[in-house]
């Protein structure tokens, strides 16, 4: 009955003599360890588009969503990680296949006549994958594949003549958006495949026309196809697989950078490692000859390569074709070295890796708080994110005269001594304790480097403070503790609760004999008198964004401001990234609850 | 080393254990990229509607003008869509009705039958769903026997508080005869 079903199929289609002709074709001198990089090409293919159509049906290429869908297949969805890890490092593992198939066709001379169309389908075919590489290591619209398209679609820029419009047409217009996703995705996952698959039909198609290219001497009688070599080829795909599946459970799938923010630095751009020769090689051209190291060589190395079969007719052609092949791969080989070795040496560039992988990590845990990704995309919860644009904004606009511990709050260490007080911990009743110090109050972290420093604070620390009697200390300690509490911390809101009692005590002590604060701030009551910065609010969120904003306020330091600039009030900086700031120093910013809960 | 390999004079058994093998590893390499993409495909399957039923505010009770003549409003609440968090954004409407000075009437705009919107018509005093023509009295239950709705226009669950309407937002699954939230 089956068999009957078969037979009538077989009349119809000729599936079994297709087959049949498939599996049965003569390999002379036997099945060969060397001859199963096509097959091994041909299953990491056939992974790129089954995981690809998986990731297809997960993934929106938008601006405000490629990231975010990307992120949601990584860290929400059942097995997404496996997924996009099988896809991720199954590119990875073509290149370096390509590389092996191409070397094997060279050094075998399979290349040679009547094989040259052949061959050419095969470059051709190297060059589409490339393509895929390219334009799939922009689609998950993080930093690092943001920039470093952008570094390639620039190159492409410098072309002569038709340059700048190829560059707006692969764009999708002048900038990087909407429409140069939409492009990316419709050539990786439509117009590439497509073209390889036709292409790949042709390579196989004429890789039977012509049979497989034997290496001499054989060494053993003539086998067929199925089953001695399929079997060496399935073993050569399973390792494949088991290298990329070891890559992928050491990396728990592919790293997902913070979402690209053309507003937002990134010193951490570097392409594929496959490519890093190609970035490495650029260096050596100096401003305006760049189009050589970028276009006209590779190029003319392109040629070369296109023209193996024909080089491969003269007498010592095919010496010269694997010689060349080795000098291209050896140089690469170095070129990638060169790269790496300097970056690792580079420490801006260290500084900037580990920045990267930061804001990675922040964003995700921005992702997975309970406001979630907003309609306007992840990359808002990154800029409106205190923890990681306060030390940013602090060390580019503060830390000229203020430090924030012993450093710049970036990690850095600014040249020169501060001017200003140090504002790590500031309205704190740590910070609040040290400052009312006499050894303290005129030292650099303080008041020591300002204008201030023989100033009404300084004399009533060191004079009236010094000599405070056991009573009057146990009063200034309940004076901090209200002036601290002022500033509605987040981080002592324990204390603060715990402590109310002396902290109302303290409010009460503020304006006694002893205390003497009120004789020049203000607390509470209206004083037209005062010098001093107000105590109302000190250190509060509206206190901080106050004085950031205009120091020159009556409520601040008025016409006795030192140096500091009013960076709202003279728009140096605007309203956000005064917040920003204020709640920075505030460590006032969202905590998952793992962390939280320490 | 096989035992079959050793044995010359059994090249089907050798040729066959090779064969096998083959298939073998074949298809499980074949099946991890397939067994991956599978499983993120089945991953919705895991994913269950917020808990509906919670009051949501739809509208004060003066924006109700007359008794016994239907009004729709939208629903506005929050809502998760994959990987974004809409925190206003509407997620359905009802016809709220009062049926005297104190209590109303809620009904879902969703047509029992497959889900679309209906309309209500003022000169005939019906709702009407515009895709397959069930008709529905004020009151929500089928009025045309022929109508291919399977029950009655979903009725929610109304409070009143200090003049404003609450209504226990709620979707029930088409096209079945009883009442079922959709989950």
């Amino acid at each position: 009955m089956i068999k009957r079903l078969f037979d009538w199929l077989e009349h119809r289609t000729g599936h079994a003599s297709l087959l049949k002709e498939a599996l049965y074709e003569n390999i002379p001198g036997g099945a060969r360890w060397r001859y199963i990089w096509g097959s091994t090409l041909t299953f990491a293919l056939f992974v790129q588009f089954v995981t690809g159509v998986f990731l297809w049906m997960h993934y929106v290429p938008g601006s405000n969503n490629a990231w975010e869908s990307v992120y949601y297949i990584q860290n929400e969805m059942m097995g997404g990680w496996l997924l996009r890890g099988l896809h991720h490092f199954t590119a990875q593992a073509m290149t370096v296949l390509l590389l092996l198939h191409l070397m094997q066709v060279v050094i075998d001379g399979a290349y040679k006549a009547p094989r040259e169309v052949n061959f050419w389908f095969g470059v051709v075919l190297l060059m589409l994958t490339l393509g895929l590489s390219l334009t799939g290591y922009l689609l998950p619209w993080d930093q690092k594949g943001f920039w470093a398209t952008k570094v390639a679609t620039n190159i492409l820029g410098i072309t002569p003549i038709v340059g700048p419009a190829m560059q707006k047409l692969v764009i999708g217009g002048p900038d990087y958006g909407h429409h140069t996703l939409t492009r990316f995705f419709a050539l990786h996952a439509g117009v590439l495949p497509g073209a390889i698959i036709a292409l790949l039909a042709g390579h196989i198609y004429l890789f039977r026309k012509h049979g497989i290219t034997a290496k001499q001497p054989l060494r053993k009688p003539d086998t067929a196809f199925w089953p001695d070599q399929v079997l060496k080829d399935a073993v050569a795909c399973l390792a494949v697989l088991v290298v990329i599946l070891f890559f992928i459970l050491r990396y728990h799938g592919p790293d997902l950078g913070a979402p690209a923010d053309p507003s937002e630095p990134y010193s951490a751009a570097r392409p594929e490692w496959y490519f890093l020769f190609l970035f490495q090689f650029l260096k050596y051209f100096p401003g305006g000859t760049e189009i050589w190291g970028a276009i006209v060589i590779p190029t003319i190395l392109m040629g070369a390569l296109i023209a193996m079969p024909i080089f491969g007719r003269w007498k010592l052609g095919h010496r010269f074709n694997v010689g060349f092949l080795f000098a291209l791969v050896a140089g690469a080989a170095l070129l990638t070295y060169l790269a790496k070795n300097e970056d690792s040496k580079n420490a801006d560039y260290v500084v900037a890796v580990k920045q990267a992988e930061e804001d990675a990590k922040r964003v995700k845990e921005l992702a997975q708080s309970p406001l979630g990704i907003p309609p306007a995309g992840a990359v808002t919860l990154l800029r409106s994110d205190a923890f990681t644009q306060g030390p940013k904004l602090f060390a580019k606009n503060c830390a000229n005269c203020h430090r924030y511990g012993s450093g710049d709050g970036m990690g850095g260490k600014p040249k020169g001594d501060p001017s200003a007080s140090n504002l790590k911990d500031f309205g704190s009743r740590e910070w609040l304790t040290e400052f009312l110090k006499p050894e303290n109050v005129d030292n650099v972290h303080f008041l020591g480097a300002t204008k201030f420093k023989d100033g009404k604070m300084v004399k009533f620390v060191k004079k009236s403070v010094a000599n405070f009697s056991a009573d009057e200390k146990e009063q200034l300690k309940k004076v901090v503790m209200a002036v601290s509490a002022e500033a509605h911390l987040k981080l002592q809101e324990g204390a603060d609760a715990r402590d109310v009692a002396a902290i109302e005590e303290g409010r009460k002590l503020i304006a006694t004999e002893s205390m003497r604060c009120t004789e020049c701030h203000q607390f509470q009551k209206k004083d037209e008198d005062a010098t001093a910065p107000l105590l109302t609010g000190y250190g509060s969120r509206d206190w901080i964004v106050g004085i950031i904003n205009n120091p020159k306020h009556e409520k601040y330091y008025g016409d006795r401001n030192d140096r500091m600039p009013a960076f709202g009030a003279d728009k140096m900086l605007d309203e956000t990234q005064i917040g920003l700031i204020a709640d920075w120093l505030r460590h006032d910013w969202y905590e998952p609850a793992q962390t939280a809960a320490k | 080393m096989c035992p079959a390999q050793r044995d010359p004079k059994s090249p089907e058994r050798r040729g066959f254990f090779k064969e096998a093998l083959s298939v073998l590893i074949g298809g499980v390499i074949s099946l991890v990229p397939v067994a991956a993409g599978i499983t993120v495909f089945f991953d919705p399957l895991r994913r269950n509607k917020a808990k509906g039923g919670g009051a949501i505010r739809v509208a004060s009770l003066s924006a109700l003008r007359d008794i016994g003549v239907p009004q729709k409003f939208p629903v506005i609440s929050s809502r998760v869509d994959a990987w974004n968090k809409y925190p206003q954004t509407p997620i359905g409407a009802v016809y709220l009705m009062k049926t005297d000075d104190k209590t109303i009437k809620a009904l879902n705009v969703a047509c029992p039958h497959a889900g679309c919107f209906v309309d209500y018509n003022a000169d005939r005093n019906t709702y009407l769903c515009p895709c397959h023509n069930s008709s529905f009295a004020l009151d929500g239950t089928v009025r045309d026997p022929k109508s291919p709705s399977p029950r009655a226009l979903d009725e929610l669950k109304v409070e009143v508080r200090d003049g404003e309407i609450f209504v226990h937002f709620q979707n029930f699954r088409a096209g079945v005869a009883e009442k079922i939230p959709e989950a």
